[in-house]
């Protein structure tokens, strides 16, 4: 088990240091020289050569994507160009919204869907679950966003059940942050628990047909308690994989849904960091997404050999 | 028999938006550009079917023009995904166990560490939106996609008798890969690409959503609904057609997969 | 005392019949033999009695266990019985078992479900029963995983499984046949001691004459879903009333009339050679174990030579073909084909290729679906300096050649049957008229019947071209009735090498007279009749 934890998180750091490369030469290099990108074509050549001093644009690339990256491990994302504060400070600031959502729809999304699919695979072929199907295959086709409007629509305008946007900030207590995060939480969530319930149902009725199953029912379990001690466990598997991409795309569309909700969360940030030519705020935070989708397939990958002792040991 | 239902309904639903997209070139009812002040956001009806913006444009023929930026970008992207997926795959299953089969896996996880939108986001930050960065984002996160697929049908095939028979025979990986892998995997690429497709039709909406994708003038599903967003408490037809017409289309295509994944499935048919 | 009775037993799948007036009794203690070939319907049968069907069949008929109808019986009192009053085990134990579950509970959950023990109890209960399937506690701890256990190992735990409650029926399902001849041996002898010992019935359901010969008071052989005949073992198998009970024996020990082309002439020779390949690191940062599969294996094979290859599963017997074929690198020593050395992947020269072809175990796995038989079987062809322009004559002959017409080759692979795959595998190894064919379990997968058949083709047609055969398998009777000579090889080393008659009849390596003692066969004095029996089978 520490081998196999070992050799996962060798490809954790080797995975982290190419993505860094990657969006360091992106932003860094492509566009020629940074300074005069994020000033535009008006520019003085003093004020650039200003910036150029104050993005530390005087270094050689290599010794610039040390800094960089050094920087970030003391917790240093650089300083906004166009707010003039660090962009740690920035970022911190909108995790308080990010995070909790993510959390929120990524939990509210496993409740509903691992009950729903494990549901359907039981009753498989019959009326739940072809209505448990139905309602998915609709479920994978609607847009999270316009979901989202749809919500705003008669949830908040219609039936003033709930805040139509904004974020009451943590100071308004939790209960506030609850009500303003339910409906964007809803609505990331909801198109993924269709996926996630599919992907749950496919992989149990895929388990339910394995020789262990039969010798189970051989002992005298029944269908249901076949089911339960055997079946769910094995087909968790194919559902974590899901799982761990899933909140990528959580993460992605939390940066369209924030849109939707006005929310200040780390999507509006890198928003407005395109807008304003912000490369240091993009770069950022934009490493900061990936790593999180990087950290947590690690977490996903330690789970599998959890459930399944055959990969307990290095691959 | 429910399978086959799937299939024709995806393929009629995928198909008519398909057909609008297509006719849209030679006729749409209005002009989709023009504007017309005195007759601005109405509701559906007669004269407008499905009621005009707050420019009077009119929103039926919007939708028939919005469905070809859609269907291209999801369409290149599939195909950018194919052509650099399905060579890597292939070429990862003929060396499995060895390192270029480590590289092309490890590179595939890495590229899913980049979903659509941060890449498009990337690339914004560089180059400014377009739709050509919908489509490189959603083509690049797509390759991955395919390579996996390919590999796993492919990984399988190789451990079969025919393919050893054919190294017996002298052939060599390259041509084993095309004669005999490529066209067993066929199958499940097709698959594959119909999902993708659906699922290219969904990012490049929120991309154009965003303001990543298509810019104006070219309308396109996402910006409909984007511009909706401040009148659709008074001008709810505004959000409603476009996110109806997304998610049917994206409906049909599933079901078509769905229904060519059952008919394809050499463990449903039956030997003949 | 009768303990099952099943009268009439019927069983369809969406209408279509599978099972037809099936009617057996069995006595407790006693072991009653099934036997059949594959799609008679054998394992049906017990699927059925224990309403194990799978989706879309019906059963009809009844079946009286201990006065209760099992067929009629409501699930709620069949899950009741089942694992209590009978136990079941299964043929394959590499998927038999749950890989997320330890042992030790996989066991106890037999006592746990029936509400015979506390979970502390069971597991005691399951110790005892582990211990009494050979499972010892310091080798086999309870909280071991599947994946750790070798395969006989793991038919072991199911047998620990099935026989928890101490059930008074025990059914059988091709329980030995994945598993190694001395691990079969092994079994057999587990389930005889346990029926004896615990007054168990057993019904032993196995496609293998010889085993039920061996184990079964009764038997009953079956075919396409109807009992041929039944009755006592040692009678039925002596008198073979029914033609089609004639026609299995004679196929299973058939040999085929061979003429030896064998000549002095070196063909293949193998020097020391020697395969290996890396295991899992145990830690990142150590260097890969490495496995020897082959250790330094010389052996020469003559032209016009058929040579066996015998061993058990993991002994190094395919991973040496592969090597003999030029698909994988030697790590050490050399392979020679007529003089020139083998090398894998394209550094072998086409002519010399062209001397070896091979036939493979799977006959569904052995052609490209998308193919039709004729593009499958010119494959080879390829191998000539530049493509020949009579390739559907040469397809065609080689089709005839193995019993097949010509236009069996426009046709795809899915329309033949198992052994007539086989024999398509056969005119591809043959079209390049080849002086080597490498057979890896090339029969194995077969029917006694369509084995005999596919046997006297291979006879034939190395009488007829003077082909050298290298024939590896499993099986040591198919090995004595197609070769001439035969090599015994036990983990990665050949351990004796002789006259495939004298090899078999006075073994002189111990790993050898194991093999043998260990192979069920029908006693010779059952077999008396058995060459007036030669002219029915085919």
């Amino acid at each position: 088990m520490l081998g196999f934890l070992l050799s996962r998180l060798g490809s954790l750091m080797l995975s982290l240091i190419v993505a860094s490369v990657v969006i360091f030469a992106v932003v860094q290099v492509i566009p020629g020289d940074p300074a005069t990108f994020m000033m535009g074509l008006n520019a003085t050549p003093e004020s650039v050569a200003h910036l150029r001093e104050a993005l530390g644009l005087n270094g050689p690339l290599p010794l610039r994507y040390l800094h960089w990256v050094a920087g970030m491990l003391h917790g240093d994302l650089g300083m906004s160009y166009t707010y003039r504060v660090p962009v740690a400070g920035l970022v911190a600031e909108r995790l308080q919204v990010s995070v909790p959502l993510t959390i929120y729809a990524l939990l509210l999304s496993t409740l509903l869907a691992l009950p729903a699919g494990i549901f359907a695979a039981a009753r498989r072929g019959r009326a739940g679950d072809l209505a448990v199907m139905g309602v998915t295959q609709f479920g994978i086709a609607v847009p999270n966003f316009w979901f989202a409007m749809l919500l705003v629509l008669f949830v908040a305008l219609r039936l003033h059940w709930l805040p139509a946007g904004g974020f009451a900030g943590w100071q308004a207590g939790p209960w506030a942050v609850f009500k303003s995060l339910t409906l964007p939480a809803i609505s990331l969530a909801l198109p993924q628990a269709a996926i996630l319930a599919r992907v749950m149902r496919s992989a149990l009725i895929e388990t339910l047909g394995q020789d262990f199953i039969r010798t189970a029912r051989a002992k005298g379990l029944s269908r249901g308690q076949a089911t339960r001690r055997h079946g769910v466990r094995n087909a968790l598997i194919p559902v974590l994989t899901i799982l761990g991409l899933q909140f990528s795309f959580l993460l992605a569309g939390g940066i369209i849904i924030e849109n939707v909700f006005y929310l200040p969360g780390l999507g509006r940030l890198i928003f407005q960091g395109i807008t304003q030519r912000d490369l240091i705020v993009v770069q950022s935070v934009v490493m900061l997404l990936v790593a999180a989708v990087i950290v947590v397939n690690f977490a996903v990958e330690v789970a599998y050999a959890l459930i399944d002792p055959r990969l307990r040991r290095p691959a | 028999m429910r399978h086959r239902g799937s299939l024709i309904l995806g393929a009629v639903l995928a198909g008519s938006f398909l057909a609008l997209a297509l006719i849209s070139f030679v006729w749409t009812p209005y002009p989709y550009a023009a504007m017309d002040i005195a007759a601005r956001l109405k509701p559906p009806g007669p004269v407008h079917w499905l009621g005009t913006d707050q420019f009077g444009r009119d929103v039926a023929a919007q939708l028939m023009v919005g469905a070809r930026t859609s269907i291209m970008v999801a369409i290149v992207a599939v195909a950018i995904g194919i052509a650099g997926g399905v060579p890597l795959g292939l070429w990862a299953a003929a060396n499995r166990g060895r390192w270029v089969d480590e590289i092309i896996q490890r590179g595939s996880d890495l590229v899913f560490a980049f979903p659509a939108i941060v890449t498009a986001i990337l690339i914004t930050s560089v180059f400014g939106p377009s739709a050509l960065n919908a489509i490189l984002a959603i083509g690049i996160f797509n390759i991955p996609v395919f390579a996996r697929v390919t590999r796993a049908g492919a990984i399988s095939l190789w451990t079969l008798d025919y393919i050893r028979a054919a190294q017996v025979a002298g052939k060599r990986p390259l041509r084993i890969s095309v004669e005999h892998v490529l066209p067993n995997v066929a199958n499940l690429l097709i698959v594959q690409g119909t999902i993708q497709f659906s699922l290219g039709i969904l990012a490049e909406a929120g991309l154009s959503y965003v303001g990543l994708g298509a810019q104006p003038p070219t309308p396109s599903w996402g910006r409909m609904l984007a511009d909706s967003q401040t009148m659709f408490a008074f001008a709810p037809h505004l959000a409603i057609f476009p996110g109806l017409v997304i998610v049917l289309t994206v409906l049909g295509l599933n079901l078509l997969g769905d229904g060519l994944r059952d008919l394809l499935d050499p463990r449903l048919r039956r030997p003949a | 005392m009768t303990l099952l009775s099943v009268r009439d037993l019927s069983v369809s799948i969406h209408g279509l019949p599978i099972l037809s007036g099936v009617s057996f009794d069995m006595a407790a203690g006693e072991v009653f033999g099934l036997v059949g070939e594959s799609g008679s319907g054998k394992s049906m049968t017990s699927l059925a009695l224990m309403q194990l069907l799978p989706q879309g069949a019906v059963a009809g008929g009844r079946a009286t266990m201990g006065g209760a109808d099992l067929l009629a019986l409501p699930e709620r009192q069949m899950c009741a019985l089942r694992g209590r009053e009978i136990g079941m085990i299964f043929q394959e134990p590499m998927t038999a078992l749950n890989p997320v579950k330890t042992i030790g509970d996989q066991v106890a959950e037999t006592l746990v479900i029936h509400g015979a023990a506390s979970r502390g109890e069971a597991l005691r209960v399951a110790r005892a029963r582990l211990d009494r399937v050979g499972l010892f506690a310091d080798r086999f701890p309870l909280d071991r995983f599947p994946h750790e256990l070798s395969g006989g190992q793991r038919q072991r735990v199911c047998i620990a499984m099935a026989v928890a409650l101490r059930p008074k029926l025990l059914i059988a399902d091709e329980p030995t046949t994945a598993l190694d001849v001395t691990t079969q041996a092994q079994i057999l002898d587990l389930l005889r001691d346990l029926v004896a010992e615990e007054r168990m019935g057993l019904m032993l359901i196995t496609h293998d004459l010889a085993v039920v010969a061996g184990m079964a008071d009764h038997v009953a052989v079956m075919q396409a879903g109807r009992i041929v005949e039944a009755g006592r073992t040692e009678a039925l198998f002596r008198t073979r009333r029914e033609a089609y009970t004639r026609a299995l024996f004679a196929a299973s020990g058939h040999q085929p009339s061979r003429q030896t082309t064998r000549t002095e002439k070196p063909l293949l020779e193998v020097t020391q050679a020697d395969r290996s390949y890396p295991l899992p690191r145990p830690h990142p940062f150590a260097r890969p174990p490495r496995f020897r599969a082959v250790k330094g294996v010389s052996f020469t094979l003559h032209e016009g030579e058929s040579l066996g290859l015998v061993g058990e599963s993991g002994c190094g017997k395919s991973t040496l073909a592969r090597a003999i074929l030029g698909l994988d690198v030697l790590q050490g020593g050399a392979i020679r084909l007529g003089g020139e050395e083998v090398r894998a992947g394209h550094h072998m020269h086409r002519t010399m290729r062209a001397k070896m072809q091979a036939v493979f175990q799977d006959p569904y796995g052995s052609f490209n679906p998308r193919w039709r038989v004729d593009r499958a079987v010119a494959e080879p062809l390829h191998l000539l300096p530049e493509p020949p322009g009579d390739v559907p004559t040469r397809v065609a002959a080689a089709l005839e050649e193995v019993g097949l017409s010509a236009k069996d080759g426009r046709k795809f692979i899915h329309e033949f049957s198992g052994g007539q795959r086989q024999r398509i595998a056969i005119a591809r190894a043959l079209i390049l008229r080849p002086k080597l064919i490498v057979l890896d379990e090339a029969v194995s997968a077969l029917d006694v019947r369509v084995r005999a058949q596919v046997l006297d083709l291979l006879a034939d047609l190395q009488a007829r071209h003077g082909l050298a055969y290298l024939f590896i398998s499993h099986d040591l009777g198919v090995v004595r009735a197609i070769t001439d000579r035969v090599l015994v090889m036990q983990a990665g080393e050949i351990v004796e090498e002789g006259a495939t008659p004298r090899v078999f009849d006075a073994p002189a390596h111990p790993y050898t007279k194991t093999l043998v003692a260990a192979t069920p066969r029908l006693p010779a004095d059952w077999m008396e009749d058995a060459d007036a029996d030669r002219q029915t089978v085919v």
